[in-house]
């Protein structure tokens, strides 16, 4: 129920959670492991390594906030649970990244769409990167266990009228439509997933493997930003930490000291390479930081003759991968159709314009619907993603130039979304672009849409998911990693989370995570304990 | 949000300019009033925010004086607590960019509005926005969709402004 908050009951009944906001001294942990992050991939990691009896510390830098903390509203949601407030950005501010930033990372925050890591993606790996062991069948025992840790399976209510529209689009144009998996148990069907769930019904890591985990003797350490490892001899000493004030912008006055047998590195794929980079580590084949992956996102908004409604009910429960499954997948880039979840701020702010226009069509919030397409990049020759590079202060930035290749996506996901919704009654089509003002016809769109420039800012390009950087290969001279998420130079440091995915995947990450997650981390733990690893379930 | 050295790359600006922009920043720099009533507004900021706010939010505000000008100055200072709530790298450019606008040369020549930012008309800076959106810089487009996202953001993040676009708010938890 609502009025229950797990883990501040948890906290009183002994956790260790240390918020090191609050330090008043330099302090000194050790661990057999420390991990760093605690999005999906740490969150995993910290259950099964905990329960195979290793002390784990698990660092995060950014704040502590449960379901008691978590109001629905925006204003407070974006700047305690995101990335720098959600307008975290790429290097040319062309993309806009919506990532997660407290304890249970991205998971906190997601819109909890399930999805197995594509087969199409796999066999690319396989022939590109000779991850022969990343098979369907391989990791298919992962997914199931994940599916039941977390209670991942189809959405058992109907669909909002948001995503309601995309089924009508696929079914009146042909375009295959399918049903949702979710990580939710109980789920009220409130529609306010991205501010953190109210109701603890989203099994993000915050309710599940991080509970079980500090139960099991783990400790949390939050506020604290994993600054670098101390390397000595191909090998990490110690990981150098720098507390963070309150508001979590600034670093505090105050360190700590992580030591441990063994480090993981979960910080998601911005931070884990920025951490690898500031640290030094080895990387003689210059591939540390280099192809990270968006997908990056358009958006087209419509007027429809009726009630959308977009901001309640379970924001993502239909999808369609009609432009993603009858293509080449090294072809021009496919996409995969989606909808958002329609609130305030996330719709004003990405929607063009000012001034009276922007009034106009805010007029129309509560009948708009909104339409995404999540492009997958990687797969070209022509589509190396961006880099992970280190500003002044030493934090990550993610240089990601648009490409032509992508562009050329770009144009065609708009049409492709328009016609789409106009199939399913759209009054009027507003692709996001600065030059766009509405279409109340297809005809007028596809001539609309051939005119828009294809350039930064002018079209409207966001993105929620970030994988690669520390990419896995079976050939040294193209991964810093191998398949079990080992970084190849350091003995005893493993990567744990969206940074070893060699291209995007072309689906929400958030399973193909948790899955190599717990594949990965159950290795680790029989590795560190000679013993078998402990069930995720 | 560009840095200065862009705007200076872009070459949009003088040598004469330049000097005297410099002279301003450095002087501005170690004047620069350290306590502002909000988190993430200053001196240098607070009357440019003020001026696009209204440019941005037009038909949006209230229509009567006394409402319009409270509702102007709420978003000022939300618009001051979502800078704040930004990466400090973010919070160096926007720095740089409001020091640069707040340059009576550079405001003219960079944005075009030529009163002070006090007396600046909402026609005025509209127009002013309108070309850094359209610009066929990259960097000037990106300083807008800045201004544009924080305005935005700090407007419709705020409850008052819900009704008027059919937003019931969320759901109460009982």
């Amino acid at each position: 129920m609502s009025d229950r908050d797990p883990f501040i009951e948890g906290i009183n009944a002994g956790w260790q959670s240390i918020d090191a906001s609050k330090l008043v001294a330099d302090r000194d942990l050790e661990a057999d492991v420390a991990i760093v992050g605690s999005g999906a991939g740490g969150g995993i990691a910290a259950e099964i390594l905990t329960k195979a009896g290793l002390k784990v510390v698990l660092i995060e830098e950014g704040p502590l906030k449960t379901s008691s903390d978590f109001r629905m509203r925006e204003a407070d949601a974006y700047p305690q649970l995101y990335q720098e407030s959600a307008a975290r950005k790429t290097r040319d501010k062309a993309i806009n990244i919506l990532q997660g930033r407290s304890v249970g990372g991205s998971t906190t925050v997601n819109w909890t769409s399930c999805f197995r890591t594509p087969p199409t993606t796999l066999a690319h790996w396989q022939r590109e990167f000779g991850l022969a062991d990343l098979t369907e069948a391989g990791l298919s025992p992962w997914f199931d266990a994940v599916d039941r840790r977390l209670g991942i399976r189809y959405w058992d209510q109907s669909p909002n009228i948001n995503n309601t529209m995309l089924r009508k689009a696929g079914w009146e144009l042909g375009i295959s439509v399918a049903p949702i998996r979710r990580n939710v148990k109980g789920c009220w069907n409130l529609g306010y997933c991205g501010m953190g769930c109210p109701t603890n019904a989203k099994q993000s890591m915050l309710v599940t493997t991080i509970p079980a985990a500090l139960a099991a003797g783990a400790i949390l350490v939050h506020h604290l930003r994993a600054e670098k490892l101390i390397l000595e001899k191909g090998r990490a000493v110690a990981l150098d930490c720098v507390a963070m004030t309150p508001a979590g912008i600034h670093p505090a006055a105050y360190r700590v000291k992580v030591r441990a047998k063994h480090f993981v590195l979960a910080g998601g794929a911005i931070g884990t390479p920025g951490l690898l980079l500031r640290s030094r580590a080895p990387d003689p084949h210059k591939l540390l930081g280099r192809r990270t992956f968006l997908h990056p996102t358009t958006v087209a908004a419509a007027l429809m003759p009726h009630a959308i409604n977009g901001y309640a009910g379970a924001p993502q429960t239909i999808y369609s991968d009609q432009f993603l499954d009858n293509v080449p997948v090294d072809g021009p880039i496919g996409f995969k159709l989606e909808v958002p979840p329609m609130h305030p701020v996330l719709f004003g702010t990405t929607l063009q314009g000012f001034g009276e226009m922007h009034r106009d069509l805010m007029h129309e919030f509560a009948n708009t619907h909104a339409l995404l397409s999540l492009l997958r990049d990687g797969f070209h020759p022509d589509s190396p993603g961006g880099s992970v590079q280190l500003r002044d202060d030493g934090t990550p930035v993610l240089d990601y130039p648009i490409t032509d290749f992508v562009w050329e996506g770009v144009r065609r996901s708009w049409l492709v979304m328009a016609e789409m919704q106009f199939a399913a009654g759209a009054k009027r089509v507003y692709v996001v672009h600065e030059q766009c003002s509405g279409y109340a016809t297809m005809e007028e769109a596809r001539a609309g849409i051939e005119t828009l420039l294809l350039k930064n800012q002018l079209a409207r390009v966001v993105s929620a998911h970030v994988m690669g950087g520390c990419g896995m290969a079976a050939d040294e001279r193209r991964g810093v990693t191998d398949t079990w998420g080992r970084y190849r130079q350091l003995d005893n440091v493993t990567v744990c989370d969206g940074s070893l995915f060699p291209t995007s995947i072309g689906a929400n990450p958030q399973q193909s995570i948790y899955g190599l997650a717990a594949r990965n981390a159950s290795r680790l733990a029989e590795e560190l304990t000679r013993q078998p690893a402990p069930a995720l379930a | 949000m560009p840095t200065r050295r862009q705007f200076i790359k872009a070459g949009l600006i003088g040598g004469a300019a330049l000097t005297v922009a410099g002279l301003f920043y450095s002087r501005g720099l170690k004047e620069a009033p350290v306590a502002a009533v909000s988190p993430g507004l200053t001196l240098e900021n607070r009357p440019i925010i003020a001026a696009i706010v209204p440019a941005i939010l037009a038909g949006a505000l209230p229509e009567s004086d006394e409402a319009r000008k409270k509702a102007i100055a709420q978003t000022v200072e939300s618009v001051g607590i979502a800078i704040a709530g930004l990466s400090a790298a973010s919070q160096k450019e926007l720095e740089e960019l409001f020091t640069l606008l707040g340059i009576a040369p550079l405001r003219m020549l960079l944005a075009g509005v030529w009163p002070r930012w006090e007396e600046a008309s909402p026609t005025e800076v509209s127009e002013f926005l309108q070309g850094w959106r359209g610009s066929r810089l990259e960097l000037l487009r990106s300083a807008y969709a800045a201004l544009h996202d924080l305005v935005l953001g700090a407007w419709y993040g705020n409850p008052d402004t819900w009704e008027a676009i059919g937003y019931p708010g969320p759901p109460e938890m009982l």
